[in-house]
């Protein structure tokens, strides 16, 4: 056999069976959090010693007392420092020195410790990441909070204006970067190896890498605020990103890294997805959670890499002055609308995918039925993905660049109803006739349709022409875009949170805790959104910090119910701290009654997941079904294994 | 197996009866509200008539809500509907029934889906190309253009952060207000000196971005309707973003054309000051452009004015 390709292969350690004439070795140190830090401040100071070598003396910095040279450079040597300190680059130096590194044992039962060090294990990385989500998107929307009470009144300013530009670019860039990874991240790393049947991830490596470019993303994107931040926003079109100080080049380097991040994980969850499945995981039998997420993994790989081209050619511009994004010198703004857009669309939907597979995948469970029309749900999925390619110039509808291509950006933007519209069809067939369990999670998932909905009509007008010229840029498209990620994802989101807390923990959230921060987040939530889209009508565009004097009561209103919005987010959070901290209700095996496969391993989930690589004899949602029997054989023989994966039924 | 044969058999019927329910309730609310919509709410929506492009978004946001409605109270009756009587009872630990999918729902679906997409995309064109679109940035030389021989040409200059007027058919004058006269076909030519700006003259039903170096056109009619509007920056242009705003005024043509003789006076002094009139200006030679390319600019001058 040339390649080990069975899902098994890997899993062990080589030590049993090593070969002559190779050196092992273990890792030289094991790093963590801590050593990162400093192996990161080291990086940081070396590369600004450099810059400072190299450019201090170019007219452009001797005239605006500002080299950006150093600023990229100690950026760039910080993530290196960075990664040394973690630990991470142990293996590549040793293998270059021709050593067989050992990878380091893993342990039976979850240490707290372990989750701040570069584990490779997939459970450990799933938990990193969900705790890393929520504090990113925890510090983003108190940013939102900051935004809404400068609008409580049109005149009299809480920030100055420079700070309030910073704060609503921190609060746009932070969400739509890191919450790229909020179901990917946490549910894909965790949960896919044990839904597909798995014992690791395919590319353990790559795993723990991927969130570990989240950390200093977040924190040099956050480093921002206390340099002059920028004043581009998320979109960061030149040539005003071009004009920015220190803070723009950090939203730069923090974007450029979460793109890796993107990257690596998509690349890890496309492989796992396609060569890690059990004996039985047919394509036909996988969860929807892994339709959603391969998907998602595909446009990922697809679209991330246009933003690193562009984020490069904007470092170029602000590092060493080539002008590409530069009207006066041969260079052209709309490049980068371009570059940033071709990614920014598909982007919208790598946020809303994940959460649509999340609600299609819990959903059977609450209505105990099957999922209806499987394969529906699917096509959807990649027929969004699809078409999310095809439709960026929509966002430059005004912009005056390629006017006679608008039919056809019109076209394919209406297109997308259509896949998203079987998303519905899915759901509302799911639910027919089913016995509807209407617990905390099941609330959640519901709300993401009436929340989507909005969002989904909303996004009618803004592809017509005509009408896109009355809302485009306005806070009509943003109340728009808020419904359909955070009313979508985030709702999907914390419904999964609260559905996998016993399985990842052991622990049950308080019930009925969960339905008070329920019913306020989602009250609150619409009232915080729905009249943003009249403010929109009426007139205001969007980071503004000054606005007509009669959309006053309005923006109040909004003010108010975001302040109730996060006080529920809040709640929510500390439900699940306190469960998780003080209280820690024991949870039954399997509380939902679950067909799926991540359940039948029970908590806690074995180091290596299953004893053998299960074979897979049904799809997961057999509900209702008179005699389903199990969804896999956990100990099968090794004839079963046979027939089962040479089969062609 | 003749048990549940019979059984299936009477849930369609069933499903067939409920399915009616949904249907009638569904169809009377959508009838209701669409006459709202369109007659009551309609006359009032956003942004008024003031001008045939204003009036032209009012239309098409008209037609499309009234598109929407249907589709709201589809999910919202039909989940209400499910969630009243599918709900499990208190204690009922079991299964619902077994329905993998519905060959005839699902192609209704497929087919009414696409049939109401492909109508929003055809209309949106149609609306598009007989000149209801036109108040958009159609680019340097759009192609959907209002037939007139000679509108009144206002150029649009973006900067950081105000927006000044010039107007070449009155001596290249610039101004720092807008006025407009009534019933006359109006040419904006957009464009920026510094970073992208995007003009939107919100009851003139007007958006075209202001791109540096890029001539942007939108055009709109006024009607006789006289009054205020306001012009905002649409596109985030920097931190004082959120003041770089103005008002103009739609006056009657008598009264357009003394403001504009008694500006072109006032100015003149300035006016000779002024780089020649053109589609776009080079930001190191008009001195804005915040001083980025300075000196080595290679295709500028170093003469400011």
């Amino acid at each position: 056999m040339a390649v080990e390709m069975t899902p098994a292969s890997g899993v062990k350690s080589p030590s049993g069976s090593r070969a002559d004439g190779l050196k092992y070795v273990k890792p030289w140190f094991t790093g963590n959090f801590f050593t990162a830090l400093i192996g990161g401040g080291i990086g940081y100071a070396f590369g600004h010693w450099l810059g400072n070598a190299i450019a201090s003396g170019y007219s452009v910095t001797v005239n605006s007392g500002y080299n950006d040279v150093a600023v990229y450079l100690s950026l760039l040597f910080g993530i290196v420092g960075w990664f040394a300190g973690l630990g991470a680059l142990n293996y590549p130096i040793q293998k270059l020195l021709g050593l067989e590194p050992l990878d380091p044992p893993k342990s039976e039962k979850r240490t707290f410790w372990e989750h701040w060090t570069y584990s490779s294990d997939h459970k450990v990385v799933g938990v990193q990441y969900l705790f890393g989500m929520l504090l990113y998107f925890l510090v983003a929307g108190l940013l939102a909070l900051g935004i809404r009470t400068e609008l409580l009144s049109p005149t009299y300013h809480i920030w100055a204006p420079e700070t309030y530009i910073e704060i609503v670019g921190e609060h746009g860039t932070m969400m739509m970067m890191m919450m790229t990874s909020v179901v990917m991240g946490p549910f894909g790393n965790f949960l896919i190896p044990l839904m597909i049947g798995s014992k690791k991830m395919a590319f353990p490596r790559l795993e723990a890498a991927s969130f570990w470019f989240t950390v200093p993303s977040f924190l040099i994107l956050l480093s921002a605020l206390w340099q002059g931040g920028f004043q581009s926003g998320w979109t960061g079109y030149a040539p005003l990103s071009i004009q920015g100080g220190p803070g723009q080049s950090d939203y730069d380097v923090a974007f450029m890294l979460m793109a890796f991040s993107m990257i690596l994980a998509s690349i890890n969850m496309t492989a796992t997805i396609i060569n890690y499945r059990a004996p039985g995981m047919r394509w036909s039998r996988m969860p929807i959670l892994a339709w959603g997420l391969i998907t998602t993994a595909f446009t990922m790989l697809l679209s991330v890499p246009v933003l690193v081209d562009g984020l490069y050619v904007m470092g170029l511009d602000r590092g060493v002055r080539t002008a590409m994004l530069y009207a006066g010198h041969g260079g052209s703004s709309f490049l980068w609308e371009n570059l940033f857009w071709f990614f920014g669309h598909p982007e919208v939907y790598l946020l809303a995918l994940p959460g649509f597979a999340l609600t299609t995948e819990l959903l059977p469970v609450f209505a105990r039925k099957p999922i209806f029309a499987y394969k529906t749900s699917a096509a959807g999925m990649i027929g969004v993905a699809t078409l999310s390619f095809f439709v960026w110039q929509h966002h430059l509808f005004m912009s005056g660049m390629n006017p006679d291509m608008r039919p056809l950006f019109m076209l394919t933007t209406e297109l997308i109803s259509i896949p998203t519209g079987f998303l519905y069809l899915v759901a509302m067939g799911t639910l027919w006739r089913g016995k509807i369990r209407l617990e905390v999670p099941m609330l959640f998932l519901l709300a993401v349709f009436w929340n989507f909905l909005w969002g989904g009509v909303t996004g009618v007008y803004n592809s017509d022409v005509p009408v896109d010229a009355l809302v485009h840029g306005s806070f009509f498209v943003m109340a728009h875009f808020h419904f359909t990620i955070m009313g979508q994802l985030m709702f999907a989101v914390f419904a999964g949170v609260y559905y996998y807390v016993p399985l990842l923990f052991g622990v049950r959230m308080n019930d009925k805790l969960g339905k008070i921060s329920f019913w306020i987040i989602f009250i609150s939530f619409n009232s915080t959104f729905l009249p943003l889209f009249m403010i929109g009508l009426l007139g205001q565009p969007r980071r503004v910090f000054e606005y007509a004097v009669r959309l006053q009561h309005l923006n109040q209103w909004v003010t108010v119910s975001a302040y109730v919005l996060g006080f529920g987010i809040l709640l929510y959070v500390i439900n699940l701290v306190w469960s998780l901290a003080v209280t820690r209700t024991p949870s039954e095996q399997n509380p939902w009654e679950s067909q799926g496969l991540e359940w039948q391993v029970g908590y806690p989930v074995p180091k290596d997941n299953f004893e053998k690589i299960p074979v897979v004899l049904r799809s997961p949602y057999y509900y209702g079904y008179e005699n389903p029997g199990p969804i896999a054989d956990l100990d099968p023989s090794a004839e079963r294994v046979a027939v089962v994966s040479g089969g062609d039924e | 197996m003749a048990a549940s044969q019979q059984a299936l058999a009477e849930r369609k019927q069933d499903d067939r009866r409920r399915g009616w329910q949904i249907f009638a309730v569904w169809f009377v609310l959508v009838v209701i509200t669409d006459y709202l919509v369109w007659f009551v709410w309609g006359p009032h929506m956003p942004p008024g008539t003031m001008t045939n492009t204003a009036a032209a978004q009012q239309f098409d946001f008209k037609v499309l809500t009234a598109m929407v409605v249907p589709v709201l109270f589809m999910v919202w009756i039909y989940g209400g509907y499910v969630l009243i009587n599918f709900r499990a009872k208190p204690g009922d630990r079991g299964d619902g029934v077994v329905i993998t999918g519905n060959r005839k729902v699902q192609g209704i679906w497929y087919v009414a889906s696409t049939v109401m997409v492909l109508f929003l995309a055809w209309f949106g064109t149609f609306e598009l190309i007989s000149n209801n679109g036109i108040g958009t940035g159609g680019g340097p030389s759009p192609i959907w253009k209002p037939n007139v021989k000679s509108p009144l040409v206002i150029q649009v200059i973006a900067q950081q952060w105000r927006f000044t007027y010039r107007w070449p058919q009155f001596g290249g004058m610039e101004t720092t207000s807008l006025d407009l006269p009534a019933n006359t076909t109006v040419k904006f030519d957009v464009t920026s000196l510094d970073v992208i700006h995007d003009f939107w003259a919100y009851q003139l039903g007007v958006k075209a971005d202001a791109n540096p170096g890029v001539n942007n056109v939108a055009y709109t009619t006024t009607t006789s309707q006289l009054g205020r509007f306001t012009v905002r920056c649409d596109e985030l242009c920097g931190i004082w973003h959120g003041a770089m705003y103005n008002y103009g005024h739609v006056v009657s043509r008598s009264a357009f054309y003394s403001w504009a003789h008694q500006m072109q006076v006032q100015n003149a002094g300035v006016t000779k000051l002024l780089p020649p009139f053109s589609l776009t200006y080079t930001p190191s030679y008009s001195g804005a452009g915040g001083g980025y390319y300075p000196s080595y600019d290679p295709n500028g001058s170093t003469q400011t004015y």
